[in-house]
């Protein structure tokens, strides 16, 4: 467990050297991301090693925005000013994204194999 | 009337409390137990939301007793730090799903390219549109994507991190409420196709609702999460700088 914890921290320092070494505006951790998928497709025994850390991290997601979540306090004054125009955005972007992604896939998809329906 | 010294001690010991990073370390954990366990009681229904209802007490725990966000933050840090790692992590169920992603090849790169770049484009696009201020139309870029990753893009591209977390579980909220209704209303019946859709919409929370509906319509939620989380982490400044001009 310990040892995949630092393997992980180890991608995520590595991603956040590359993206600024680079100067990407992308967030150094997705960088890592991007690199520890890669490698452990090829090394099956990274993969191993990084599961039993990676699940108990994501197993409790949630738990880890709720701090930075709590920080919304900071700023209800700007919700609250613009409660209406953000949840019309928020819900008709959301629409829109779903059926189109869904209509994209289904369009390009070979039928699902049949059985078990 | 003299004040009995109960209560004296007990104030005492509460200005110790509240300036104590262990205490809000020990209340943000136990929060959201709580508030996990009442998600579960509800049948894990979309609207009980673990995280909304926790950041609804501790704000509200925060405001009766005038502790200071910096205050709080001193102690919740320890849980924040965690981000980073589990970002890194989402790569393990892409790794995983690997068989899936080689079989279904043509429609899940094509469906993930459009849907990333609609997700940014159209929440951008609108919340112009509504005139919303600078600040709100980046924050509400990666409001698609997982809050780790969303928040990060947010800082990125000029947001406001701490709103990003809740403009994405609003947007979790959202895509999970809608899914059903409107892909029946497409007619749209291949499980691989909505259980994207919504993992790709509407992240974690969309993911969940698909692995209580169907189990494949699951794993291609969870797939579509975790690779447009990617996605939209590099494209998100480009389609941002694009539209804003």
């Amino acid at each position: 467990m310990l040892h995949g914890f630092v393997l992980i921290v180890l991608f995520q320092f590595a991603g956040e050297a590359a993206a600024r070494l680079a100067g990407l505006p992308t967030p150094g951790p997705v960088v890592g991301l991007a690199a520890l998928a890669l490698l452990a497709i090829a090394f099956p025994a990274l993969l191993r090693a990084v599961e039993p850390t990676a699940d108990a991290l994501l197993r409790h997601l949630s738990l880890l925005f709720v701090p930075a979540g709590v920080g919304v306090l900071q700023h209800l004054d700007l919700l609250r000013a613009e409660l209406l125009g953000l949840v019309a955005v928020l819900v008709v972007s959301t629409l829109v994204t779903m059926a189109v992604t869904a209509g994209v896939f289904a369009l390009l998809a070979r039928p699902a194999k049949e059985g078990g329906r | 009337m003299s004040p009995a010294p109960v209560p004296e001690a007990a104030a005492e010991f509460w200005v110790y409390l509240a300036t104590s990073p262990l205490f809000w370390l020990a209340l943000t954990l136990s929060v959201y137990l709580g508030a996990d366990r009442l998600s579960a009681w509800s049948g894990r229904n979309s609207f009980v939301n673990p995280v909304l209802v926790a950041i609804v007490v501790l704000g509200a725990v925060l405001i009766a007793t005038g502790t200071s966000y910096e205050t709080y933050f001193e102690g919740a840090q320890f849980v924040h730090v965690l981000l980073g790692p589990a970002t890194v992590a989402l790569a393990i169920p892409i790794v995983r799903h690997r068989a899936e992603i080689r079989a279904n090849l043509l429609p899940l790169v094509v469906a993930l390219m459009v849907g990333a770049v609609v997700g940014i484009a159209s929440a951008v696009g609108l919340a112009l549109a509504v005139g919303l201020d600078s600040a709100l139309v980046a924050s509400l870029a990666p409001k698609s994507v997982t809050a780790p990753i969303a928040m990060g893009v947010a800082r990125e591209i000029g947001g406001v991190p701490e709103l990003t977390a809740v403009l994405v579980i609003a947007t979790g909220i959202t895509g999970a409420a809608l899914v059903t209704p409107t892909l029946n209303l497409l007619r749209v019946k291949d499980w691989r196709a909505r259980g994207f859709a919504v993992g790709l919409a509407a992240h974690g929370i969309g993911t969940a609702r698909a692995l209580q509906v169907n189990p494949v319509a699951g794993t291609f939620a969870g797939l579509a999460m975790a690779l447009n989380g990617l996605v939209t982490a590099f494209a998100a400044p480009v389609v941002v700088a694009w539209i804003v001009g």
